[in-house]
């Protein structure tokens, strides 16, 4: 290695190919693709009139060790060709982090404008307004549970148990004690979070991974409530005919119900079913960046000062007299409270809630997009709300394959750059730390 | 009586079932530190393998019973543990010495990754299988029979030669031995000479194999599979396991009785709709009262 190179440890030479090993290695690994594709490919077992047999298809296992066979090699060539980079080392996504991060202002700014100029550009269809208030959804999601994940450091893997309560409080609120929209939505935030307190209360002293799986099931007994307390929540048929939210007593319907006034009545133009739509588009909006500056103010804010430092080190914070409990719980039960907000609007945005929309996978799909944004990061939280919400639309055509791809991705971004796509920390230094 | 008589006999052989998975979560958890999220899909893995295994072996004609099921056995735990070696290779090693969460959302993204590759192969619907294996012992009788299946009686002993065998890897031989030094400590293990990532593999391969076997318990005792069923046996072995003490084998076992003998005893008297509640009860009131477990060692915390 030259001198040159050394001062500059970002720019090391290519490492060269060496084509036979490489060759063998592939081979290896196709051989080893063969093996697991052997079972589960090779057969599939059908069902017909009741009986259940085997088919064979054999030249997929061929197609399939083939396939790797090749994108071994290519990874090879690729990685050979490629300066060579530690986990989590630099890579092309640092500039555009550190580019928001300078500038963050700036960017915000850009961004704020063209999600406020959203429903009036030319191609904002209502579907393309649609699927806006669905990013939106998650990317207050991602928000609420980067506070958890981000700053405080609780990995929570049943964050849809919030969303779930929030949803849930907020159909019965309207439907059955006919409260508003913007009466029902405190409540709901509030009933989120007490159950964020009262079910974080006694687990919030366990370490990261046990709290995981703790988390998890509690998400899991939400899900398992919901489908068998039929008298409060109807069980597996949900709750239909949730109000929509109106504008300071103004409905969106074609037709008013009495006592009401719809909003084209009141302007005085034609109705169109968009005008709801676009309405709910700025609802969500308004509530996103009202979350958005509440955590940012927090982390400003002694108790989210006490959330980072806990994060990156409980038995200093201890000796320092902060208390952990407290500390955790506050974020934990405010990470409620922001999901049980993004539940009410989902569910008056459809309309119709049921267990369905509340499963294992919501949280891992939220809980990937507070990780694949970088934890901790806002901007991340929304470049990543975008990409998950839009990759599955764009591919409709390979929707079987959605859930497939998602879990692929996760595991690749993890093992290409574990700390996010805009990391908002550089990595501390850390001496060599062994494998646990 | 001789209900409850029944309920305990049908909860050992379900716990033997978890405690075989449980092994898998309590050592990969002891060797490097992480919660195996994909092991439940190891699990379920292992059982579409006995199924397509039976299969195949009923259309070649070996109709013999014993031979058959060893074959199953066999051909089940070879191709489920080039899984688990598969998964710790492309999911796991890359990620060590990376901040603490990343192997476990990793994990939970192999997880899912697993759980659809089954179902867009073989399909979402329910696999069923004849039951292959006949008859039982009557135990007492009465109002209510009690019956101890010769199934039941296959599971129970087939997990006690497996436990006894394993123990002996673990205690007497040279991977057990390095297993046991990796997991003191695998930088001074490595320092000494002992081949962690082998070890690591190794693991691997052994828990996937135990989950494999469990696998194909599951299959001949209920006789119906699909390619969600690894994500509640998983949390529910993963809850025995933490029960038992984390990184404890003996602690894996009991903890997965346990853990059946809950879960029958409750569906028995209370209610089916929510036994699944009553195991995340019991996870949440063991790492409360408890989070060392039955047998584990406390953890104390260093600077």
């Amino acid at each position: 290695m030259s001198t040159e190179a050394a001062a500059a440890p970002d720019r090391v030479a290519p490492r060269g190919i060496a084509i036979l090993p490489l060759l063998k290695e592939s081979f290896l690994t196709a051989i080893v693709a063969l093996v697991l594709a052997i079972p589960l490919v090779g057969f599939r077992i059908v069902e017909s009139n009741g009986t259940t047999g085997l088919a064979t298809r054999f030249w997929w296992v061929g197609f399939a060790a083939g396939a790797v066979f090749l994108g071994r090699f290519a990874l090879g060539i690729w990685r050979g060709a490629m300066p060579p980079r530690a986990v989590g080392g630099a890579s092309w996504l640092d500039p555009v982090a550190r580019f928001g991060r300078r500038h963050a202002r700036i960017v915000a700014l850009i961004g704020l404008v063209a999600a406020l100029a959203w429903p009036a550009l030319p191609f904002a269809t209502r579907g393309i307004v649609d699927l806006a208030i669905s990013v939106l959804i998650y990317v207050m999601l991602g928000w609420g549970l980067n506070v958890v994940v981000g700053l405080a450091g609780l990995l929570d893997l049943g964050y849809v148990a919030f969303y779930a309560v929030g949803a849930y409080s907020f159909a019965i609120l309207a439907s059955d004690f006919g409260l508003t929209f913007w009466e029902a939505l405190p409540v709901s935030g509030l009933l989120a979070a007490l159950a964020g307190v009262l079910l974080g209360f006694p687990v919030l002293r366990l370490r990261g991974d046990y709290l995981a799986i703790v988390t998890l099931g509690f998400g899991e007994i939400i899900h398992i409530l919901l489908l068998n307390w039929g008298s409060l929540t109807r069980g597996p048929n949900g709750i239909g005919d949730i109000p929509r939210p109106g504008l300071f007593g103004l409905v969106f319907e074609r037709r008013a119900p009495p006592g009401f006034t719809t909003f084209h009545d009141f302007l005085g133009v034609p109705f169109s079913p968009s005008q709801r739509v676009v309405f709910l588009y700025y609802v969500v909006l308004a509530l996103a960046l009202m979350v958005n500056l509440f955590t940012l103010r927090l982390r400003r804010l002694p108790i989210g000062r006490a959330w980072e430092a806990l994060r990156e080190d409980e038995i200093a914070c201890r000796a320092l007299g902060i208390n952990p409990t407290n500390v955790k719980l506050s974020a934990f039960g405010i990470g409620a409270m922001l999901g049980g907000f993004a539940g009410a609007f989902f569910a008056t945005r459809q309309g119709f809630i049921s267990p369905e929309s509340f499963t294992f996978t919501e949280s891992a799909t939220i809980l990937a997009i507070v990780v694949l944004g970088g934890m901790g990061s806002q901007m991340g939280v929304v470049l990543a709300a975008i990409l998950l919400v839009l990759l599955p639309e764009l591919g409709r055509q390979f929707a079987e394959f959605r859930m497939l791809i998602f879990g692929a991705a996760m595991v690749l971004i993890m093992v290409w750059r574990p700390q996010g796509l805009l990391a908002h920390r550089a990595p501390s230094l850390r001496l060599g730390a062994p494998p646990r | 009586m001789n209900y409850l008589l029944q309920q305990l006999v049908n909860g050992i052989a379900l716990g033997a079932i978890y405690g075989l998975i449980a092994i898998g979560y309590t050592m990969v958890y002891g060797i490097i530190g992480m919660i195996n999220f994909a092991h439940g899909e190891i699990y379920m893995i292992g059982a579409f393998v006995a199924l397509i295994a039976f299969m195949a072996l009923g259309i070649s004609g070996i109709t013999y019973i014993p031979l058959a099921l060893l074959l199953v056995l066999v051909i089940a735990m070879v191709f489920t543990a080039a899984y688990g070696w598969a998964v710790e290779r492309v999911a796991y090693r890359p990620l060590r010495g990376s901040f603490r969460l990343a192997p476990l959302i990793s994990a939970i993204g192999m997880s899912i990754f697993l759980q659809n590759y089954v179902q867009l192969l073989q399909g979402a619907r329910v696999k069923t299988l004849q039951p292959v294996v006949h008859g039982g012992i009557a135990l007492a009788s009465g109002t209510f029979d009690v019956q101890v299946s010769y199934l039941q009686l296959f599971i129970v002993a087939l997990t006690v030669i497996l436990m006894a065998a394993f123990t002996y890897v673990i205690a007497a031989t040279p991977l057990g031995r390095a297993q046991r030094a990796v997991e003191q400590d695998a930088v001074m293990a490595a320092l000494l000479g002992v081949d962690v990532d082998r070890t690591i593999s190794l693991t691997f391969l052994i828990g996937a194999s135990l989950a494999a076997v469990a696998g194909v318990m599951v299959l001949l005792y209920y006789g119906v599979i699909d390619f969600f069923i690894g994500f509640e046996a998983g949390i529910k072995a993963f809850t025995a396991a933490v029960l038992g003490g984390i990184g404890s084998l003996p602690g894996a076992m009991l903890g997965g009785l346990l853990i059946g003998l809950i879960e029958a005893l409750w569906s028995g008297y209370a209610s089916v709709e929510y036994k699944d509640v009553m195991v995340f009860v019991v996870l949440v009131l063991v790492l409360i009262f408890r989070p060392s477990g039955l047998f584990g060692r406390p953890e104390v915390e260093k600077v």
